[in-house]
């Protein structure tokens, strides 16, 4: 495993090089192989860049994103935001939460799928609105995001 | 010449209050006011860093645009108009410390920087009151790290003005502390939250002392330390760094620059400590057993051609240094010098040779040092730190904490008499007292190893080497070619001992990566961890700038001169341990008391 993680994250200094400028897309490559990024990760990433931990740390939690704990397969991130509020966000999550059997915040045992809350995804004239991984989903009634999920939990 | 290449730079007129100034292009509408002895408010501007104009404290109005442009991070324009103390900015300075206030957890009682947080003087000179903000303090979840023997970060108290993480990034290169999260949630953070002693942290207290509120503290000791004072069945030994003595006038009121040494043991003998003594002495006895053990590493390479001997060979005083060193660089840890730092060196006789001395049962003796730093706390605490069989240094203050001790005593400091300091383990040199500036044990090491190996006084005016005297933000390297050596110094006969000095961690990482890298070649290299040294410490009086180190700096080399003895060999106290109890330097006793061994330590 260890040596596992060694390999990625060098690969991806390699592609992009020991610039500090190159913190982003590297944190952005770990976030494509494996969803989110460890504290190994991140002290990997460091030593080959020749920053601290704290600061690549730092770097990785400003953006939401980056997700610095272990999550699902799959990431929904309901929009939290006023428009989608009053448009019903409350039920959707509570029909994701009733199918999925967890909270907000929280990750299925199966570690298939994560639901968290997010700020304005754009799609304010179609609230409520939800991302699963980079898909958004807009114009979202329970029944749909019944259709949805499903589809996902066959996937 | 300097004048006239200054007055080459562009100049710049503009407009303050209704005075018409001429400044150097790049100056700043804060600069420009400073020079107008106009002062406009500031929290997250600090000299001693880089601009980062987070804080609003500092707005200004200026003429024709509508919002208010922060006066630290604005250069003057040509024709600009600015008006520092108008209605709008009153209000709006006003409106933005509110704003801080309600994320601020303001038990000020209760808090350690009570009466001298910066936040608290804005609020009490903007007569804050009852605020238009909610409270947003109970809402919030806050970290408290105390699980530190130096430093304790509460974040209910954090502003996020990033003075330490500048502090930490700029002046020492460690950045132990980051920003993390983002808006509402950001927070100053270490990596992963961890407690600040499970990351790469070295104590050096830099942060402490440019924190404007109590989120950055010293863990004080002042109420062991009373504790100890009033138990009729301790006696209670206290021992003074270099540093302290021209800088403690400052946590009393005094000017910068000015050296307090006689009231400061005076103030000691009348707080109640039962024996007042002098680091300065180990800082000698340091010279000796390190300057041994240079000239040992030197024979062992020049003469004996052993492959495997260290050089070249590192100072070992300062223990944020120390632990730098075992995150940073942990396979040159052969190359520090192994001698303890004077405190502990001082802490170990203390609980043997005073004891003895003075037919005390160490159990009962409580061994207090007054020091410039916050790494010392930590350093009293590590383990091998216990020579004596008991715990060498119990308590460690910085220079503030005694302040508050004096204070607390309700002595009147500035008109306290001159005392001396007691003897055994009391006596100092000019070569201990610089030990408080960079450069210093450098000076006095070579005061020293000179006249060890030829027989003579160093040739310099005065015994000042001024060439050693290390400046703040650079990395000052010198040679000094040893000639007409003694017969059994035959060896180093035309040798040009190479030295290096440098302060502050971030120039002391480049001097090591040279050193790694192949890219520099010394014998001796001083460090300190803090900028102009311990002058410059994290447990100094607050505030500490360039202008202030300078000051210290040069009170330093005052009290260096004014002294009788100026070389470490010529304190008749070390002489007197030498005979009575150590035997020889590096004999099996100094090894026992007085050197140590440092941990590889993880940087990531």
């Amino acid at each position: 495993m260890a040596t596992n993680n060694n390999n990625y994250i060098a690969e991806l200094v390699g592609q992009y090089g020991k610039n500090r400028t190159s913190l982003m897309p590297i944190l952005q490559g770990v976030i494509e192989k494996k969803n989110f990024i460890s504290d190994q990760d991140m002290t990997e990433i460091a030593k080959e860049l020749d920053l601290s931990a704290a600061q690549v740390y730092g770097t990785a939690t400003f953006y939401s994103f980056l997700e610095t704990q272990p999550r699902g397969q799959y990431i929904i991130r309901v929009c939290k935001t006023i428009t989608c509020d009053m448009h019903g966000k409350k039920t959707i999550v509570q029909t994701i939460e009733d199918m999925l059997k967890i909270k907000a915040g929280e990750t299925t045992p199966n570690k298939k799928f994560t639901l968290l809350e997010t700020n304005c995804l754009g799609w304010c004239h179609e609230g409520p609105a939800m991302l699963i991984n980079e898909k958004p989903y807009s114009g979202l009634t329970p029944e749909k995001v019944h259709d949805i999920l499903s589809e996902y939990m066959h996937k | 010449m300097k004048n006239t290449k200054k007055d080459t730079k562009k100049q710049i007129n503009f407009t303050i209050d209704g005075i018409q100034v001429s400044v150097d292009e790049g100056t700043t509408i804060l600069e420009a006011a400073g020079q107008l002895n106009i002062h406009i408010p500031t929290l997250c501007y600090h000299e001693d860093l880089c601009v980062a104009g987070n804080c609003r404290v500092c707005v200004v109005e200026q003429e024709k645009l509508k919002s208010l442009p922060a006066s630290c991070a604005t250069p003057a324009a040509e024709g600009m108009v600015i008006h520092t103390n108008s209605m709008k900015v009153r209000l709006a300075r006003k409106h933005i410390v509110e704003l801080l206030l309600s994320e601020h957890n303001a038990d000020c009682t209760k808090c350690y920087k009570n009466g001298i947080c910066e936040l608290q003087g804005l609020a009490s000179q903007m007569l804050t009151g009852d605020h238009m903000f909610l409270d947003l303090v109970p809402d919030h979840k806050y970290t408290i790290d105390m699980f530190n023997s130096a430093i304790i970060k509460d974040d209910s108290r954090c502003i996020r003005c990033q003075r330490c993480v500048r502090t930490c990034e700029e002046l020492q290169a460690v950045s132990a502390l980051g920003v993390a999260y983002r808006g509402n949630n950001m927070k100053i953070s270490t990596f992963f939250e961890h407690p600040l002693f499970e990351v790469v942290c070295t104590n050096c207290g830099q942060c402490v002392n440019r924190c404007p509120t109590g989120a950055l503290i010293e863990r004080n000791y002042i109420d062991q330390v009373w504790d100890a004072i009033y138990d009729t069945n301790k006696h209670v030994v206290v021992q003074t760094a270099p540093a302290v003595r021209i800088a403690l006038g400052e946590a009393l009121g005094m000017h910068p620059g000015k050296i307090v040494t006689g009231k400061m043991v005076a103030a000691l003998k009348r707080l109640g400590f039962d024996s007042v003594l002098d680091t300065d002495f180990t800082a000698d006895l340091t010279i000796i057993e390190e300057g041994n053990e240079l000239l040992t590493r030197l024979k062992k390479a020049l003469l004996d051609k052993d492959p495997n001997v260290s050089l070249p060979m590192a100072t070992s005083c300062s223990p944020g240094w120390i632990k730098f060193i075992e995150h940073t660089f942990p396979e040159f840890l052969g190359n520090l010098s192994t001698c303890k730092s004077p405190q502990q060196m001082f802490g170990a006789l203390v609980k043997t040779y005073y004891c003895q001395k003075r037919k005390l049962d160490a159990k009962n003796v409580v061994s207090v040092s007054i020091m410039p730093c916050t790494a010392k706390k930590f350093e009293a605490n590590r383990p091998e730190m216990r020579s004596s069989g008991y715990k060498d240094v119990d308590f460690v203050l910085t220079t503030r904490e005694l302040g508050i001790m004096i204070k607390q005593a309700g002595l009147d400091f500035e008109s306290l008499p001159d005392e001396h300091f007691d003897s055994l383990m009391g006596a100092s040199t000019g070569a201990a007292v610089i030990f408080g500036t960079t450069g210093g044990v450098m000076e006095a090491a070579l005061r020293t190893v000179y006249e060890v190996v030829t027989g003579r006084e160093i040739p310099f005016e005065g015994l000042n080497i001024t060439a050693v005297r290390g400046t703040e933000g650079e990395v000052r390297e010198a040679s000094l070619k040893i000639e007409k050596t003694k017969p059994e110094w035959k060896f180093l006969d035309g040798v040009e001992l190479k030295c290096v000095v440098a302060n502050g961690l971030a120039h002391a990482k480049k001097v090591m990566q040279d050193v790694k890298d192949g890219k520099a070649h010394y014998h001796f290299i001083e460090i300190m961890a803090c900028p102009g040294g311990c002058l410059g410490g994290g447990g100094q009086p607050i505030p500490t700038n360039k202008d202030i180190r300078t000051k210290r700096k040069q009170a330093i080399y005052e009290e260096d001169m004014g002294m009788a003895i100026r070389k470490s060999h010529e304190n008749p106290d070390v002489q007197l341990i030498y005979k009575e109890f150590l035997g020889q330097p590096l004999g099996h006793k100094s090894h026992e008391l007085l050197h140590t061994h440092y941990t590889p330590r993880k940087r990531y």
